[in-house]
């Protein structure tokens, strides 16, 4: 046990430094299981603890942060008409796409640890887990060319008003990163909404607009491929003619499922070859991570469950209604289109802003899809709704629960 | 009701039918409606039929709470496996939450041994609600027989605490401020009983027997719900229940308790027959492949309730929850086997007979085994020569609720089993990520060694840190109950009273949320959170 004897030489002292002993104990603590005993109640304890939890959930979602990377080049170079083809140009879109998100993630790691691990050494408790699924979410549901100081201060709002004010991981009334994405569209709209924030590395999106390629396209990674003899990022690309930039909802608002498919392909859809937020579009991978959570029942598929009923269900009184060609659009091509999915997924069972009640769960989940299909069809100004309805249902998920429990003591009562 | 119920739908596809005729709208949409309707119209139909069916039943005194009556075939026909055969009368009860934690060191069945045990003690603290310094009767170096009061409480002295075995008082142990921790009898080798005379169950009204139990030692026996404390002698509860089965991880075999004392038991109900002003319900245990002793399956004068499925199926409080759920403040007494077994025999021979089978278990004992001692045996004794490893935790009771204790120490008053398992005070590298050795779970996030039947070698080691509730709905998976434990506890927190009896605190002592407490992510202390909330609401009364 070398690496134990070392780590325990280095602990830094509680009372003198206590910040510095947070981040020590937080590192300590993700390397080794401390060797807690039980003392009184159970004597053995369940091997399942919080950071696994919250692990599990960040493996669910690795695959849409690997095709979400090479997405983000893709999409860039289908708007410069070039290497059209998925795989063309592997390792242009790859780059592209690390330039573009690696930054995204290591700000929003540091900015929201760095503030938990703050707040954790003030109040003298553990660094709690909650931000490591929720600075894993963050990236996936920014548009690939978000300005990083933006990101940053939408992560700070989020963490300090929607956590820490609560009191924390497990506390808080809204999802966090949802929270974040939420202030970004209403603080800064241009950045997050309309058809011209989808695809990255441009000046702005329209025919004939030049790329914006920084040091690391031009200096870093041209001089490797150069060297290697591989295809290099030209500067004197532009946006080629006809394209728009728009995403399938933004089509679909316009002229239904028609106008989707002149421009996208369903396969295109399911597979994500499509402009979006960074993970949200392989709706394969989404499911995949979906079915990993529902597995190991991380998540709840009551949850799940209900967000595919409601959306069917209000899909069906769309379709009645069927007075825009966007209402006439059925649920299975819903499905395809837009974030649904993973907001399903990751963003609607996170467990501390449900409902907690098993019966209030599927309440929850079902206005979830109403909600969000009434935003997403309805609202003429921002065409998805998952976000908005998730916050939403968040703010109502107590007094649903509330329902649930005042029916459970009305009935113990009414055996007396 | 079910005429009313055809038309309406017929009504209702009429007018989508004239709706549609007016407007060619969304084919999909019409016809999911048509089927909708007919699938009305058919289900309409065989409701009706299926009520006359149970109306036909009736008629011919056929109960439909058990049978399934109905053209509908229930859920459970599918996917549960049916009643066991042999269940001779009584209900059932099919529990389909819980869990068993599967330990390896069970006690072997064919192994009950004589272990010689020198000193037993009775510990004051094992009886929620007594005073902390109850009067001793002896002085030190006194000669005490079985059944010689050895103290009582000075609240309540009417209720007598006696020794469980013959032999001479050698200390009354002081713990925190004076208090009497425990108090130490030298057994002899010949057991010496105190005999008295007993009044006749039958003739005797219930006073006589109440005063004859509190004088005698048996009134402790009782442990009265909600609070778990000795019940009042003027209090008459609603019933009293008893399990038959511990389905604890470990948990010794009740059948093999009983063996032998099929008379003591039967008696033992009797008695308890004439103390309720409701009835005596007995637990049994459908979980097997063969019915449990005829001790218990025979058993006259009470109600028999089957339950089947994993921990906490055999917890009494489960029991009441499905059988009579605790109302309000109403008081519930539940015993266990034992008890009744020590009550019978004091009415058959006129003396206190507190012999225990103990069943000694845990991974780290050499040979798991049944022993025959009495109450209060001393742990060290019990175990000497036995445990493996030096690093062990010595448990008196399961590894779910059990107190524990060191060789020293002295069975607790109800305790009917000793766990000694490994102490998990060491560092593992990414423990949390990579769990390496076996651990038991619940969690589908930790792959399942060596599949169903594996059991583990748990150790004591908290797998993670406290956290604050995040996960839900965890709590539900593993209590049987129309209970929300969360809740609940959150109430205790914030020690909102009202609230937590309106969410059911009174039916629930500790062991019934250990399991919730062994599965919590957030490693949650639940158990003493309960007995906090049951403290709080008791002040109140």
């Amino acid at each position: 046990m070398g690496l134990i004897d070392f780590l325990k030489r280095i602990e830094p002292d509680k009372k003198k430094s206590p910040l510095l002993h947070t981040a020590y104990d937080a590192f300590f603590t993700f390397a080794y299981a401390p060797d807690t005993v039980t003392k009184a109640g159970t004597h053995i304890k369940d091997g399942m603890d919080l950071k696994r939890l919250m692990v599990t959930v960040v493996i669910a979602m690795q695959l849409c942060y690997v095709f979400g990377t090479y997405n983000i080049g893709h999409q860039h170079f289908v708007a410069a008409g070039e290497y059209l083809g998925f795989i063309e140009g592997f390792h242009l879109k790859l780059a592209h796409g690390l330039i573009k998100l690696l930054p995204i993630y290591v700000v929003s790691m540091a900015v929201g640890l760095g503030i938990e691990f703050y707040f954790a050494a003030k109040k003298g408790h553990a660094v709690e887990e909650g931000y490591l699924v929720t600075g894993a979410l963050i990236p996936l549901i920014m548009p690939p060319d978000i300005p990083l100081w933006i990101l940053s201060l939408s992560i700070f709002f989020a963490v300090i008003i929607g956590k820490e004010a609560f009191g924390g991981t497990g506390m808080n009334i809204w999802n966090v990163a949802l929270l974040a994405r939420v202030f970004v569209f209403f603080a800064y709209p241009l950045t997050i909404a309309g058809d011209q924030v989808w695809i990255s590395g441009f000046e702005k999106i329209g025919e004939g607009a030049a790329v914006n390629y920084s040091w690391w396209h031009t200096g870093f990674f041209n001089t490797i491929f150069e060297s290697l003899g591989l295809a290099t990022f030209d500067t004197t690309t532009t946006i080629v003619n006809g394209f728009s930039g728009a995403t399938p909802l933004a089509l679909a608002y316009e002229g239904g499922w028609e106008k989707v498919t002149n421009v996208f392909s369903e396969n295109q859809m399911i597979w994500g070859a499509i402009p979006g937020s960074i993970g949200e579009t392989n709706k394969v991978f989404i499911l995949i991570g979906a079915a990993i959570l529902l597995l190991t029942r991380v998540a709840s598929w009551r949850i799940m469950a209900g967000m595919v009923l409601g959306l069917i269900g209000t899909t069906w009184i769309l379709n009645a209604l069927g007075s825009t060609p966007f209402m006439t659009v059925t649920w299975t091509q819903h499905l395809m289109m837009g974030s649904f999915l993973f907001a399903m997924a990751f963003m609607a069972t996170d467990p501390v802003t449900a409902s907690t009640t098993n019966r209030g769960k599927w309440i929850y989940g079902i206005l979830i899809g109403f909600i969000g299909m009434l935003i997403r069809v309805m609202n003429p100004a921002y065409p998805e709704g998952w976000m908005l309805a998730i916050l939403f249902l968040n703010t109502f998920a107590p007094t649903i629960d509330y329902f649930v429990i005042e029916s459970n003591i009305k009935k113990r009562l009414s055996r007396a | 009701m079910d005429k009313l119920k055809l038309t309406l739908s017929l009504a209702f596809v009429a007018h989508i039918l004239s709706a549609q005729s007016q407007s060619s709208g969304s084919g999909l949409l019409f016809y999911s409606i048509i089927g909708l309707c007919a699938i009305l119209v058919v289900w309409a139909m065989l409701s009706l039929a299926s009520n006359l069916m149970k109306i036909e039943a009736n008629k011919y005194g056929i109960k439909s709470d058990n049978n399934n009556m109905s053209v509908f075939p229930g859920l459970r026909d599918f996917f549960k496996p049916r009643k066991p055969t042999y269940i001779n009368g009584g209900s059932f009860h099919l529990l389909t939450k819980g869990h068993d934690i599967k330990l390896a060191g069970s006690a072997d069945i064919s192994l009950i041994e004589q272990t010689p045990v020198a000193r037993f003690g009775i510990k004051p603290t094992d009886f929620h609600g007594m005073s902390p310094i109850p009067k001793v009767e002896l002085e030190v170096g006194n000669d005490v027989k079985a059944g010689d009061v050895l103290f009582y409480d000075k609240k309540r002295p009417e209720i007598k605490y006696c020794s469980p075995v013959s032999g001479e008082l050698v200390d009354v142990k002081r713990g925190e401020k004076r208090s009497i921790a425990e108090v130490v009898i030298l057994a002899d080798k010949e057991m010496k009983y105190k005999s008295v005379n007993v009044p006749n169950i039958d003739t005797s009204d219930r006073n006589t027997l109440i005063h004859f139990m509190a004088e005698n030692g048996l009134w402790p026996m009782i442990n009265e719900r909600p609070f778990d404390v000795v019940p009042e002698l003027d209090t008459i509860p609603v019933n009293i229940f008893i399990s038959t089965f511990d389905t604890a991880p470990l948990a010794p075999d009740n059948n093999l308790i009983v063996k032998d004392n099929e008379a003591a038991f039967q008696t033992g109900l009797n008695v308890l027959g004439k103390l309720t002003s409701g009835k005596v319900h007995l637990g049994l245990d459908a979980r097997g492949n063969s019915a449990p002793s005829s001790a218990f399956t025979d058993a006259l004068g009470v109600e028999k309730h089957w339950f089947a499925g994993a921990h906490p199926a055999g917890n009494v409080g489960i029991h009441i929850h499905h059988v009579a759920p605790i109302k309000g403040l109403d008081k519930v007494w539940t015993l266990t086997v034992q008890e009744v077994i020590t009550i019978g025999m004091m009415f058959l021979t006129g003396q206190y007979h507190a012999e225990r089978v103990v069943a000694l278990t845990g991974a780290e004992l050499k040979t798991p085994k049944y022993v025959k001692t009495f109450q209060g045996a001393n742990l060290g004794d019990l175990l000497a020569g036995n445990i493996m490893g030096d690093n062990v935790r010595i448990v008196s009771g399961d590894v779910l609720s059990g107190k524990q204790d060191t060789m020293d120490g002295f069975l607790s008053f109800r305790a009917d089993q000793v766990t000694v398992l490994t102490e998990g005070d060491d560092f593992e590298l990414f423990g949390w990520l990579l769990p390496l050795a076996p651990r038991p779970s619940l969690s589908g996030t930790i792959p399942s060694y060596g599949g169903k039947d594996y059991h583990f070698e748990a150790n004591t080691n908290t797998h993670g840190e406290k956290r604050a509730f995040v996960v839900s709905g965890q709590y539900e998976e593993v209590l049987p109950m129309d209970i929300y434990p969360q809740h609940l506890m959150k109430a205790i927190i914030t020690g909102n009273i009202e609230k937590m009896e309106g969410l059911g605190i009174t039916e629930l002592t500790e062991e019934d949320v250990a399991l919730c407490e062994f599965a919590c992510t957030s490693k949650n202390p639940l158990q003493s959170l309960l007995r906090q909330g049951l403290d709080t609401l008791k002040e109140q009364l």
